[in-house]
């Protein structure tokens, strides 16, 4: 027991003196845990956030428009390839995790369970979800667990990229015929407060949080961090001439923020607990990627062991 | 003018086959295939862009490659029918996508000296990319070819339905003929006999059998489609037809 605890001190010094821990080192249970559970939910929102998106790849309006999705989508894929690679370094495997977000044991960003419903919501999300990402990921990119770190790194260069395309999708609709800036102001109404919950429950409903900052998974808390988003976006949105749906939103100069209304929590929970708009069908799709891929991944596991018997004899008899 | 309407078929092929790899972003058997196939689709796009910003520089006025793209109807597609037919099983996604493969990348090889300078410089750059596809779907080919028995059933039916197709591929139109002759369109017979060795070797590498299939009516090089093409193209144009004319 005496030994733990200095093992855990020594664990600790080292994260305090901002050395990163790697996949070989001595790491507390609970540190391993814990990171396998972040890392993994990070990854699934990745590819459970593939599916909104996706939703317009084949009727995107341009072919400029066309490419620039396949290109996002293609790179959120990445995203969840690193991270799954960052979580299989802690002794947990690929098929484990896609196991504990087929049967609901894993969860993703809330987010991915609205429906896309216009060209316009592709841009919202770039805008919005990607920047809102943005802003946990940055904070990531110095936290403890050196796997997740260097992905956080890769991963940051491209979600500003995809938050830079996204603004310039809803600001040449908010520029463009009466139309257009209908579908961008619907789309802004409809994305703003979910996005605004990405950064979970309220500081007093969220447990964790001491913890996480002493292995600096996190440096800010949720209401800082949303804070941080909402005084980032409101001026964007007035530049492109769109309206926050918010009536209570006023920049008040005394504390130097935006003030803001409250958010649905009730909303936010029922999605949480799996009854959003989307939860059942996104769900649903990965579980259908999986079960009609099986016979697939079945397929190249033999043909790959016939393969490595084959070189095995030839070996054998020369 | 025919020098159009073949860029316009060369671009059809990529945009038909692009699209249906786009349907499946997200939803492959794995992350991997997913990404391999989505680069696919990608670089088949990226082909479609230069065909068409060429054709619409020199057709002038309003034509933009996305007037090219988006606002034709079925009969003014020239697309080969192999590249319409749908996304049944990732089985016939990769029989799909390596018989046109093969045929793309020798059909570029052959571009690449077009005397029509645009087709040419699209050829050159395009080889890259359809080499590389067609490692990705040989590859796939024996693996599910010679995997399990079940994967080995499926890649039978796929080749069964697909196969039949794939001599539409080599069908040379009147207006292609003519630009045969003018050195701009690729000769398609003197990469045939090569073509239907490769995809034989392939074939009989991964156990598969092309007995007693016959050759089926395809017409789409003529703007004759399946039925499948009118449902492709209500998905692909319906923003383009429910917002006309407006800037993305
Ligand atoms: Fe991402
Ligand atoms: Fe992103």
């Amino acid at each position: 027991m005496g030994d733990k605890i200095i093992l855990e001190d020594k664990f600790q010094k080292r994260i305090d003196a901002g050395e990163k821990i790697e996949p070989k080192d001595w790491m507390p249970e609970k540190y391993r845990k814990t990171h396998i559970r972040q890392i993994s939910q990070h990854a699934h929102s990745e590819i459970v956030g593939m599916l909104p998106e996706g939703n317009w790849i084949t009727r995107a309006p341009s072919l400029r428009r066309k490419v620039g999705l396949l290109a996002k989508v293609q790179d959120e894929a990445g995203h969840g390839l690193y991270l799954y690679s960052a979580a299989e370094t802690l002794g947990i495997s690929r098929d484990q995790l896609f196991d504990q977000l087929h049967t609901g044991k894993a969860k993703y960003s809330s987010i991915f369970n609205y429906p896309t419903l216009s060209w316009a919501d592709i841009g919202a999300i770039g805008w919005l979800v990607d920047g809102a990402a943005i802003i946990n990921q940055v904070m990531l990119t110095r936290t403890s667990f050196g796997p997740y770190a260097r992905a956080m790194v890769r991963i940051c260069k491209e979600e500003s990229f995809h938050q830079r395309q996204g603004y310039e999708i809803m600001l040449g609709l908010a520029n463009g015929t009466p139309e257009q800036k209908e579908m961008a102001q619907d789309a802004l109404n409809r994305f703003w407060w979910p996005s605004l919950m990405m950064f979970g429950p309220r500081d007093e409903d969220s447990p964790n949080t001491e913890q996480s900052v002493k292995w600096k998974i996190k440096r800010k808390t949720n209401d800082e961090l949303r804070q941080q988003f909402i005084d980032i976006t409101v001026p964007q949105a007035e530049y492109i001439g769109l309206t926050i749906p918010d009536p209570d939103l006023k920049w008040n100069e005394e504390r130097g923020h935006y003030d803001f209304g409250e958010i649905d929590w009730d909303e936010f929970w029922t999605v949480v607990k799996g009854n959003g708009p989307c939860n059942k069908e996104r769900l649903q799709a990965r579980i259908d990627a999986w079960d009609e891929g099986s016979w697939v991944r079945d397929a190249a596991m033999s043909y790959a062991e016939k393969q490595a018997n084959q070189i095995g004899k030839e070996k054998l008899a020369s | 003018m025919s020098v159009d309407r073949y860029i316009l078929s060369l671009s059809d092929n990529s945009m038909i086959l692009g699209h249906r790899l786009s349907e499946l972003c997200g939803h492959g058997p794995t992350l991997e295939t997913d990404i391999a196939l989505t680069n696919i689709s990608l670089d088949l796009f990226g082909q479609v862009r230069g065909f068409l910003s060429v054709l619409a520089a020199r057709q002038g006025s309003d034509v933009t490659e996305d007037s090219l793209a988006f606002l034709r109807r079925e009969r003014e597609h020239f697309n080969c029918i192999l590249t319409e037919l749908p996304n049944t099983d990732f089985a016939h996604i990769i029989v799909r996508q390596y018989f046109f493969d093969v045929f793309h990348k020798m059909q570029l090889e052959v571009l690449q000296q077009s005397t029509d300078q645009d087709i040419a410089a699209i050829a050159v750059k395009s080889l890259k990319e359809a080499k590389y596809h067609e490692r990705f779907s040989q590859s796939w080919m024996l693996r599910l070819g010679d995997g399990t028995e079940v994967s080995h059933a499926k890649m039978q039916v796929a080749v069964n339905t697909l196969y039949p197709y794939v001599h539409e591929l080599f069908d040379l139109t009147e207006w292609e003929k003519e630009l045969i002759e003018s050195g701009v369109a690729a000769d398609t017979e003197t990469i045939k006999e090569e073509y239907y060795r490769l995809i034989h070797q392939t074939l009989a590498q991964a156990n598969l059998s092309t007995d007693g299939l016959s050759n089926r009516y395809a017409k789409g090089k003529h703007g004759m489609h399946t039925e499948n093409l009118g449902f492709i193209l209500a998905e692909f144009q319906y923003m383009q037809r429910a917002y006309p004319q407006m800037e993305w």
